[in-house]
C-alpha cells in the first residue's frame, strides 16, 4: 500500500460525486492510500486568480501548508480536480521561481500561524498517480471484466497537461497516458485529437455562447471518432459537457447525445464493480445505455484494410520533363 | 542635451510605463517584454472568435500605452485558461498569466463595462471567504437572477436533474473549522498587495 496526501477540492462532494465514489472505490484494487488534508479550504479555481494576485495565491498556499504539516513518510500531494492540481503546482512553482514573491505569500499566512518551504511537495494529478506510480502492468492485473467493444473517447483538457510546470506529461497537446489507461481496461481507444482542447470552463456561466461552441465541437468531434462515451479526468470538464449539452443542444437545434464518464469509473467497471456503485447513472447523458456493448467475447483481430495502390493511368500520361541523352543540346 | 532629451522621452513613454507595470504585477518571469507579434496566441486560442482584440493585437495595445482601452478589451475575460497560447509561444511569454494581470487591474479601476464574469468571480470568492469551500447552488442561483434570468427556464430541468441525481445540494457547505485563521491570511494578503 503506497500512501499519498490528499487535496480532494470541493466539487468532490457536489457536481464530481459519481468521482468521488468511484475514486474510493478503485484504491483498494490499485493498492493505494489517499490521506485527506485535515481542513483544507477551496482553491479559488480560475476565479480569485482573476480579481487578484496574492490573495489568490495564499488561499492556494494554505492548502499547501496543510499538507506539509500532514507529510508523514510521503510528501506526494495528490488533486483528482484539474483547477486544483493546477492551482497547487502553480502556487508551488511561483513560490519557488520567485523567492520574493514566496516570502509575500507566506508574510500572508503567517496571520494564520501557517508556512509553506516551496518544493517540500510534490504535486501530482490523480491519473499521474495511476499510470506512474501504479503502473499500467497493476491496473491490467486487476481488471477481471475487460471492457472489449466499448469505444472511448479519452478527453483529458487543458489544465492537467498544460502549462505542465513539473514535465510529467507526455505531450502537452496529445499526450497518450489516457489512451494507455484506457486501453489497460481492454477498452477500445478512439483517435481523438481533440483531447486537451478546453470545455469552456468558467464560460458556461459568463459567455454561455461561447461556451456552447467549445462543448458543440467536442461532443460532436467524439461522434465522429465513433465513440460510445467520452472519459476524462477533471469535474469540471465533466460537468459542461454532461450537464450543459442539453441546453448547448438548444442552443443550436442538435440533437447530440454524448455521454461522459470519470476514468476511475470505467476503471472500476473493469474491475468487474456494478455500474452503479461506481457511479453510472449519475450522469444527465446516460451513459449506461452504451455498456451493453461490452463484449465477453474477445473481440476478433480485425485483417488489416487492403490498401489499393493506385494503377498506372490509362493512356497517354501527362508530358513529364525528362533528363536531356548525353550528346543532346539544351539551350 | 539631445540625449537628456531622448532619456527624459523614454521615461514618459506611456507604452513602456504600462508595459512595465504589467510585467511587475504578474512576474518578472512572464516575459512578456519579449512578445514578437507572430500571433500564435491568437490563432491557437479557442475563444479568440469572440473577443475584441486578439491577445496579439491586445499586447500591441499596451506597448502602445493605450491602458484605457486594454482593460476596457474584453479579451482577459474570455481567456478560459487553457493555457494552449503559453506552451505554444515561441517566447515562452506567461500569456495566460498576463490575462489575469490585465482582469486584476480592471477590476481594481472599474475600467470594464461589462460586469457579468467579474461578478461571478466575486460571488464565488464571496462563498470561499464564507464558508472556505464553494457552494455551487448558491452561487448559480444568485448569478443567474442578477444576469442571466431569461436562461432561467431553460436551465430549470438540468438543476432538477442535478439534484436528482445527488449531484448538486441546496444546503451550502459546511464551514471549515480554521475559517477565522484563513479570514486573516486573506486580509494579509490583500494588505500586502495594496501596499505593493
Amino acid at each position: 500500500m503506497s500512501e499519498y496526501l490528499y487535496y480532494p477540492g470541493c466539487s468532490m462532494d457536489s457536481s464530481g460525486r459519481s468521482y468521488r465514489d468511484s475514486l474510493e472505490a478503485v484504491t483498494a484494487p490499485l493498492g493505494i492510500t489517499l490521506r485527506e488534508i485535515d481542513d483544507w479550504n477551496c482553491c479559488g479555481a480560475t476565479e480569485y486568480l482573476g480579481l487578484s494576485r496574492l490573495p489568490a495565491y495564499a488561499l492556494i498556499a494554505r492548502n499547501l501548508a496543510l499538507a506539509e504539516q500532514a507529510r508523514n513518510g510521503t510528501n506526494t500531494l495528490v488533486a483528482p480536480c484539474s483547477a486544483c492540481f493546477l492551482n497547487l503546482s502553480k502556487t508551488n512553482h511561483a513560490m519557488a521561481e520567485d523567492a520574493a514573491f514566496g516570502a509575500q505569500v507566506n508574510d500572508a499566512l503567517a496571520a494564520g500561524d501557517l508556512h509553506y518551504d516551496p518544493d517540500s511537495l510534490r504535486i501530482r494529478h490523480l491519473l499521474d498517480v495511476v499510470v506512474r506510480e501504479v503502473g499500467l502492468e497493476t491496473v491490467r492485473s486487476r481488471v477481471t471484466r475487460p471492457l472489449r467493444g466499448l469505444k472511448l473517447a479519452p478527453y483529458l483538457g487543458c489544465m492537467v497537461p498544460r502549462p505542465d510546470y513539473d514535465g510529467r506529461w507526455s505531450d502537452p497537446e496529445h499526450p497518450s497516458e489516457l489512451d494507455r489507461l484506457l486501453a489497460a481496461l481492454g477498452a477500445e481507444v478512439v483517435d481523438y485529437p481533440l483531447k486537451t482542447e478546453c470545455c469552456g470552463g468558467h464560460m458556461t456561466q459568463i459567455g454561455p455562447s461561447t461556451a456552447f461552441s467549445m462543448i458543440r465541437r467536442l461532443v460532436d468531434a467524439a461522434e465522429r471518432a465513433g465513440a460510445d462515451m467520452m472519459v476524462t479526468i477533471c469535474p469540471m470538464c465533466q460537468m459542461n459537457i454532461d450537464a450543459f449539452q442539453g441546453e448547448m443542444n438548444a442552443h443550436f437545434h442538435t440533437s447530440h447525445r454524448m455521454p461522459i464518464v470519470f476514468f476511475t469509473q470505467v476503471m472500476g467497471l473493469a474491475f468487474g464493480m456494478a455500474p452503479e456503485a461506481v457511479g453510472f447513472g449519475r450522469e444527465l447523458v446516460d451513459a449506461r445505455p452504451a455498456l451493453a456493448r461490452i463484449s465477453d467475447e474477445p473481440v476478433p483481430e480485425a485483417e488489416p484494410a487492403r490498401v489499393r495502390r493506385p494503377g498506372r493511368p490509362k493512356g497517354p500520361a501527362l508530358p513529364m520533363p525528362q533528363m536531356p541523352e548525353a550528346g543532346e543540346v539544351t539551350r | 542635451m539631445v540625449l537628456a532629451e531622448s532619456t527624459n522621452h523614454a521615461i514618459a513613454d506611456p507604452g513602456r510605463v504600462f508595459l512595465e507595470e504589467v510585467i511587475a504585477r504578474t512576474g518578472p518571469s512572464c516575459r512578456l517584454d519579449m512578445c514578437i507579434q507572430c500571433g500564435t496566441c491568437g490563432g491557437s486560442c479557442p475563444s479568440a472568435d469572440d473577443m475584441d482584440h486578439t491577445p496579439r493585437t491586445l499586447f500591441a495595445m499596451i506597448r502602445a500605452g493605450m491602458r484605457e482601452q486594454v482593460l476596457r478589451s474584453n479579451t482577459p475575460w474570455m481567456c478560459v485558461s487553457c493555457y494552449l497560447c503559453t506552451v505554444r509561444c515561441p517566447q515562452d511569454v506567461r500569456i495566460t498569466d498576463v490575462m489575469y494581470t490585465l482582469k486584476n487591474m480592471a477590476v481594481a479601476s472599474h475600467a470594464y463595462p461589462d460586469s457579468t464574469a467579474p461578478d461571478f468571480s466575486r460571488a464565488f470568492i464571496r462563498n470561499v471567504e464564507t464558508f472556505g469551500r464553494s457552494f455551487e447552488v448558491g452561487l448559480t442561483a444568485q448569478h443567474y437572477l442578477r444576469h442571466y434570468l431569461t436562461r432561467l427556464p431553460s436551465m430549470a430541468p438540468m438543476g432538477i436533474s442535478m439534484l436528482r441525481s445527488g449531484r448538486m445540494g441546496l444546503t451550502p457547505p459546511r464551514r471549515i473549522r480554521g475559517m477565522r485563521g484563513l479570514k486573516r491570511i486573506l486580509a494579509r494578503a490583500k494588505a500586502l498587495e495594496a501596499a505593493s
